[in-house]
């Protein structure tokens, strides 16, 4: 561990000087610690490329905001090292860094004007009265809010003081830009509409953006990749596709989507499949992902889409069957949400498509259920 | 649903909607009174009645008008220009032996004394002898006392005979008024109200400025420390309060006399000489150090209570956007403060100018305040209309000053907490 851990820092210190496209942004081994007595951040790697737009995942308190503070230079690390463009930025003072944050109050400058807090950047850059007015207009008409200038904060709605702290933030045309939890306080038609906004911009403009936010459909929708944190570690990084097709251990399937669970042990492995025996007594074919050997305790993760009613006696594609009984149905047009008892687990969802032959479920019926093994994913306890 | 405009609106049992509401509230309208009404009370009698008591005696001039009646009835008509006739003496004579029956002459000659020196002993002289004074009142007066044989006098008389008049404000910016009527300044030796209001005004503007300088990082403090060091450092902000006036005073009297622990150390390290302690009281010093610790605490409060509201998420935008840090405090956190500033200068100015105790007890010749001589015309020269006409001003320099400032700022800014 240490080993490889100094590998990389030397790696690191060889590139110094040339950033590469692969490492624009880079935390290694970053650790944190507020009193002293717990760690907030416990060994945090990322690993940024430029133009990438990457989402900080997770429950609150675990570590997000923390890991945003430490890359703008509020917060300084209590081990390990932050990079930009190749250079350790760990005793760089936030002024110095260039890089653009969006708050998630906002934190406009309520005594100044719209047009005064984007002017902000440029006047301490000391660009001129010119070059300052004509950058202010661009980013004003960039977010659409060319006849606001003259507005004070406080005479703006929600979305407008999101759009104007997303202007100023960018207006000094930094490469890198920070946002924390930015659409927090928004309701959801708007929420959407700025998430939408935010990355039309990130693609027109081709920055880095590392986004905070718990909100996974949020981060589903916007990212490139995302970095699912739990207890103060990157639990998974990985593209939301990934993400949700194979969540690699048991936090991140539960935190990423719906999701079944069912719990066994491991009674022998075949090749990348897993045969488990559950907790009510079943046998489950799965695919071992994190499972340890024969004997390990493991989580299976199921998602409620890959589960199907088995009407016919004879079908032979999927390689888990099991008797299940309705508890309760949801009717939503489009699919059936159905609650089963099978495998001892009561809270089990399927989502039956609402096709020929389905609609008939009543609570209280039993039904064959199915699902393949490849859909079924063994992963830690 | 609809009801025309027309047809008042009435409650189930027909009574209008508004009787029935008035009604209603009536009960906890009154019990809110009642509940409020012994501090209205307290105030009538302790604040607003003292006040009007005083702007009252700041004008009122009955001495005059009632005690020389009959001389004031024959004056009129009067022209001033050659001494008045003999009826206007015989009036004297009269008005006199009345006042000196009744012993009210004194109020009377100290009235026309604070116009005219000389008339104090004048009327009290020709009061002694006035059982001897036979008809022609007139050389008989003039030869009791000079002054009756002087215009001046008379014209003073006329001039005074009315029920209100100006001169204590015009005594209490060292003015007076000549016998001509004109306005004119006191004599060099005689002007001291002037000076002690300026130099109540600055040395108020420099305990001001210290407060500030003093409380803004105290302030600032207090809203950046962690809660356990902030709580901590706010009783000690408080502590003051809880300790008496006159101790704090005097406990700065024993720290900074020329015997005191200050001069005591200083001439042990051997910074300054046995011979050349420095004198820290009794001056304007010792007014401004002990008045700058005593209202620091009503600087800090107010800033205190905006800064607490300034979320430090500003500060930190302003850095990433590229402020240096004193660049980022001067362009977006001082502007924010400035209601604090405003509310925390204006309660530490107006409680300043009118601070009695602490310049009086460690303020010496030089470093008095106005308000030592309103306590001196008070309480040692009887001169109450003076005392007033002084106060008069104070107060209405403060409203002044309270109205500049709810005007740029607004008063509701002001908070303690
Ligand atoms: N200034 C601080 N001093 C002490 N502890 C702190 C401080 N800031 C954060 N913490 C602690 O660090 C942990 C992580 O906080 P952080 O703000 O990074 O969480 P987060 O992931 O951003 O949560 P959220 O989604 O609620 O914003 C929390 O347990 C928090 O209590
Ligand atoms: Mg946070």
């Amino acid at each position: 561990m240490n080993e490889s851990l100094l590998q990389e820092r030397n790696d690191n210190a060889r590139e110094a000087g040339h950033e590469t496209d692969t490492h624009f942004a880079r935390f290694i081994n970053v650790q944190k610690s507020y009193d002293g007595v717990e760690l907030v951040v416990k060994g945090f790697n990322l690993d940024i490329r430029r133009g990438e737009f990457v989402t900080l995942l997770g429950p609150s308190g675990s570590g997000k905001t923390t890991c945003l503070m430490m890359m703008a230079g509020f917060e300084t690390p209590t081990h390990g090292q932050i990079l930009l463009k190749g250079d350790p930025i760990n005793d760089l003072p936030p002024h110095k860094r260039g890089i653009g944050m969006v708050f998630q109050n906002y934190a406009l400058f309520p005594h100044m004007s719209v047009a005064e807090n984007l002017a902000f950047p440029l006047e301490v850059r000391r660009l001129s009265k010119a070059e300052t007015k004509r950058k202010v207009e661009r980013a004003l008409a960039m977010v659409r809010l060319e006849d606001f200038g003259d507005r004070r904060p406080a005479q703006l709605s929600g979305g407008q003081q999101q759009r104007v702290a997303l202007a100023r933030a960018l207006v000094f045309e930094p490469e890198l830009v920070l946002m924390d939890e930015p659409l927090g306080a928004l309701d959801k038609n708007l929420r959407e509409e700025m998430q939408y906004e935010i990355k039309r911009i990130h693609a027109d403009l081709g920055v880095t953006m590392i986004y905070v936010t718990h909100d996974q459909t949020e981060a589903l929708t916007m990212s490139d990749r995302i970095a699912v944190f739990n207890d103060g570690i990157v639990q998974q990084l990985a593209s939301p596709e990934a993400l949700y097709e194979a969540p690699e251990n048991a936090f991140v399937a539960n935190f990423i989507g719906e999701n079944n669970r069912l719990y066994g042990e491991v009674t022998e492995t075949i090749g990348d499949r897993c045969q488990v025996r559950l907790d009510s007594g079943e046998t489950v074919l799965a695919k071992a992902v994190a499972a340890g050997g024969v004997g390990a305790r493991t989580t299976l993760s199921l998602r409620p889409e890959r589960v199907s009613i088995v009407s016919q006696e004879s079908d032979e594609s999927f390689d888990n069957r099991f008797r299940a009984e309705v508890k309760e149905v949801i009717y939503l047009g489009d699919h059936l949400r159905t609650r089963v008892n099978v495998c001892g687990n009561d809270e089990f969802i399927l989502k039956a498509p609402n096709a020929k032959g389905y609609a008939s479920l009543r609570p209280g019926q039993s039904v064959d259920i199915g699902w393949s093994s490849s859909d079924c994913r063994a992963l830690d306890a | 649903m609809s009801q025309s405009p027309s047809v008042p609106l009435t409650t189930a049992d027909g009574v209008p909607l508004k009787t029935s509401l008035r009604r209603a509230v009536r009960r906890s309208k009154v019990k809110a009174f009642l509940l409020v009404s012994p501090l209205l009370l307290f105030l009538g009698i302790a604040f607003v009645m003292p006040i009007v008591e005083m702007l009252w005696r700041s004008v009122d001039n009955p001495e005059v008008s009632t005690q020389l009646s009959r001389t004031v009835t024959a004056l009129e008509g009067w022209n001033g220009d050659a001494l008045p006739d003999e009826p206007v003496f015989a009036a004297l004579v009269e008005d006199l032996r009345e006042g000196q029956a009744a012993r009210n002459l004194g109020l009377l000659s100290s009235r026309l004394n604070y116009e005219k020196s000389g008339m104090r002993s004048a009327i009290n002289r020709t009061a002694r002898q006035l059982r001897a004074v036979e008809p022609p009142f007139r050389e008989a007066l003039i030869e009791i006392n000079d002054t009756w044989g002087e215009l001046e006098t008379w014209r003073l008389i006329q001039r005074e005979a009315t029920p209100y008049t100006l001169s204590y404000y015009l005594a209490a910016v060292d003015r007076q008024l000549t016998p001509m009527g004109e306005i004119v300044q006191v004599p060099d030796h005689l002007k001291v109200h002037v000076g002690l209001f300026w130099r109540t005004f600055w040395m108020s503007a420099v305990i001001t400025g210290l407060t500030l300088l003093l409380g803004y990082p105290i302030a600032f403090l207090l809203t950046s420390l962690p809660l356990r060091h902030s709580n901590l450092l706010m009783i000690l902000v408080l502590l003051p309060f809880w300790t008496s006036l006159l101790v704090r005073t005097t406990t700065w009297i024993a720290i900074l006399q020329s015997q005191g622990v200050l001069n005591d150390v200083m001439v042990a390290l051997g910074v300054i000489a046995d011979e050349a302690r420095w004198q820290m009281i009794h001056n304007k010093a010792g007014t401004i150090i002990a008045m700058t610790h005593i209202l620091l605490p009503f600087m800090i409060l107010p800033l205190y209570s905006v800064m607490k509201t300034i979320p430090p998420s500003y500060m930190r935008a302003a850095r990433s956007l590229g402020g240096k840090p004193f660049l980022s405090f001067r362009r977006v956190y001082f502007p924010l403060t400035i209601p604090g500033i405003a509310a925390g200068g204006i309660l530490v100015f107006i409680l300043s100018i009118g601070y009695y105790i602490t310049p009086a007890l460690v303020g010496g010749q030089s470093g008095r305040f106005i308000t030592n001589y309103i306590a001196y015309h008070m309480q040692t020269s009887l001169n109450w209309g003076l005392a007033a006409a002084i106060a008069s001003i104070l107060l209405f320099v403060v409203i002044v000053f309270y109205m500049v400032f709810n005007r740029l700022i607004g008063v509701d800014k002001v908070k303690l907490g």
